[in-house]
């Protein structure tokens, strides 16, 4: 009796779907990921966006500008304060108008606040992915002291709509810059806090540490910004290679770390919390006195005809605005460029030949957030 | 081998470490407050949904029904609308609505109000089953503030 050949017995294709989400606990918002597993490895990652596709460019092409800034808070939930800078500033440079150094510096110091929060949200929820709730609850105590800090100048909690073309809508009061400084202070020690109890501990380095490779150049192939190319080596940060706003005057680094793996996409963002303490520190004490809008702003903005772009580093990655005018009250084109559309984008070709546990936690560490890749 | 021993206590001293911080955390005063019985005061700024101002003097609304808060509404959920009574320099309003299903809390009719006629209420609690609940008329919500 001769043997059937292997092929015969063990199937041609013994590949199975999974589906990831839109409604799998391990997801964030409702992404859906079509997975072509074979046992416990990933052959296929298909991603699946568009469950929240709310046609943020096209509401761009309908309504005024100022119509329009509402939504910019909404594309990310979690760094509203950088998406509405990038359409203020497009709206700026096209129009010429100066921003006061008062509203800058307030703009920088909301920015920073907004970039820790959206971190410490990352932080609770990458961990809740990879198994661990604890962190989860002491990011949130922090994030709590961001969002009471903002939503005292800015009146919300998370969608701020506090800039305006030419500054910002309210003034800081004392109570806030007080309360920053003490922020600051507080945040150090918890940063200390954050590395006992989650980075050096044995079962995350082990879950991350040369895991989910992604290599700076599968991030220029796809155009990955954010911490996923600076934790694979290299140094691009839009606060630095365009500096917008104020972000010239002040002495911060740009954390890289060269490995490529999970956990320097961690470590990245960790560190970035730390320069965006330092940041703030130097804004807070330097803020320069004077107006907090420039003078003489129209009730109904006006962009002169031409082809505009400005881009903020938001907490994912570079977030650009190209507008075109043609001088009307409403804008001709608007096209918005999100950072995590693009980091999501790799994800098929890096979670190729990977567990699914393991490109699980690399998704995570992509730190997505849906509604910014379906806009 | 070496390695391994090595991984192992110190991983095993990570562990340690983490759960002194977690049991740390037992003595320390709980950061949250306990709703309903307790409720955290909302900040001067904090933006509940729009109601009309009281013009100190005359009592009735500020308003003069020129409906820039109508045109500067992104959702189309302000209705206001006005006549020029007798006797008066300025219109006052007939009708000035919220739908409030619709409002996303941005603010851009209580900036280009010029009279300052607008402002944000401080409520937050609006749960409701029916949708009719969130028809607000501003004007029946001022009148009955009078009383």
């Amino acid at each position: 009796m001769s043997v059937p050949p292997l092929e015969l017995i063990k199937g041609p294709d013994e590949t199975f779907i999974l589906n990831l989400g839109p409604q799998h606990p391990a997801t964030h918002g409702v992404l859906r990921i079509k997975l072509t597993m074979d046992g416990e490895y990933v052959t296929r990652a298909e991603p699946v966006p568009g469950y929240i596709h709310r046609m943020h460019e096209k509401m761009g092409e309908n309504r005024t500008w100022n119509q329009f800034l509402p939504n910019t808070s909404r594309i990310d939930y979690l760094s509203a304060m950088a998406y509405t800078h990038a359409f203020v500033g497009v709206a700026e440079r096209a129009a010429g108008i100066e921003v006061p150094p008062r509203a800058e510096y307030i703009r920088v110091i909301t920015s920073e606040l907004n970039r820790i929060s959206s971190h410490l949200v990352w932080f609770g929820a990458f961990l809740l992915d990879l198994g661990g709730f604890t962190p989860l609850l002491y990011a949130f105590d922090d994030r709590e002291k961001i969002l009471d800090l903002l939503e005292g100048i800015t009146g919300s909690r998370l969608t701020y709509c506090y800039y305006r073309f030419g500054g910002v809508c309210n003034d800081v009061d004392d109570a806030f810059l007080r309360g920053t400084k003490e922020f600051v202070a507080h945040m150090r020690p918890r940063m200390k806090l954050y590395r006992d109890l989650v980075t050096d501990n044995i079962i995350l380095r082990k879950r991350l540490t040369d895991i989910g490779h992604i290599s700076a150049d599968m991030c220029r192939r796809y155009g990955a910004t954010g911490p996923v190319i600076r934790g694979a080596g290299v140094a691009y940060d839009t606060r630095k290679v365009e500096p917008y706003s104020a972000y010239r005057e002040f002495d911060f680094d740009i954390p890289v770390f060269p490995e490529a793996d999970s956990m320097a996409r961690y470590l990245v963002r960790m560190e970035e919390i730390v320069q965006s303490l330092r940041i703030i520190e130097q804004a807070v004490d330097r803020l320069p006195d004077g107006p907090f809008i420039a003078p003489k702003m129209p009730k109904v903005m006006k962009v002169p005809p031409g082809d505009y772009f400005y881009a903020t580093e938001a907490a994912r990655g570079r977030f650009a605005v190209r507008a075109v005018s043609d001088g009307k009250e409403i804008p001709y084109r608007l096209k918005l460029r999100a950072p995590s559309f693009s980091n999501l984008s790799l994800f098929e070709e890096a979670s190729r030949g990977m567990m699914l546990p393991d490109a699980l936690a690399m998704l995570g560490s992509l730190d997505l957030v849906i509604p910014d890749i379906d806009r | 081998m070496k390695n391994l021993i090595k991984d192992s206590v110190s991983g095993f001293k990570t562990l340690v470490v983490g759960m002194r911080l977690t049991i740390d955390q037992f003595f320390r005063r709980p950061v949250t407050v306990h709703y309903p019985r307790e409720a955290l005061k909302m900040p001067e700024r904090y933006r509940g949904h729009i109601e009309l101002v009281r013009d100190p003097e005359t009592g009735n609304s500020l308003c003069i029904a020129c409906k820039s808060c109508e045109k500067a509404c992104p959702s189309d959920c302000i209705f206001v609308e006005g006549i020029k009574r007798e006797g008066e320099k300025r219109k006052s309003p007939t009708e000035f609505s919220l739908d409030f299903t619709k409002c996303s809390l941005c603010g851009s009719c209580v900036e280009v109000c010029p009279t300052d006629a607008l402002r944000f209420t401080k409520e937050y609690n609006l749960a409701s089953t029916e949708r009719s609940a969130y028809l607000y008329d501003l004007l029946r919500r001022l009148e009955g503030q009078k009383k």
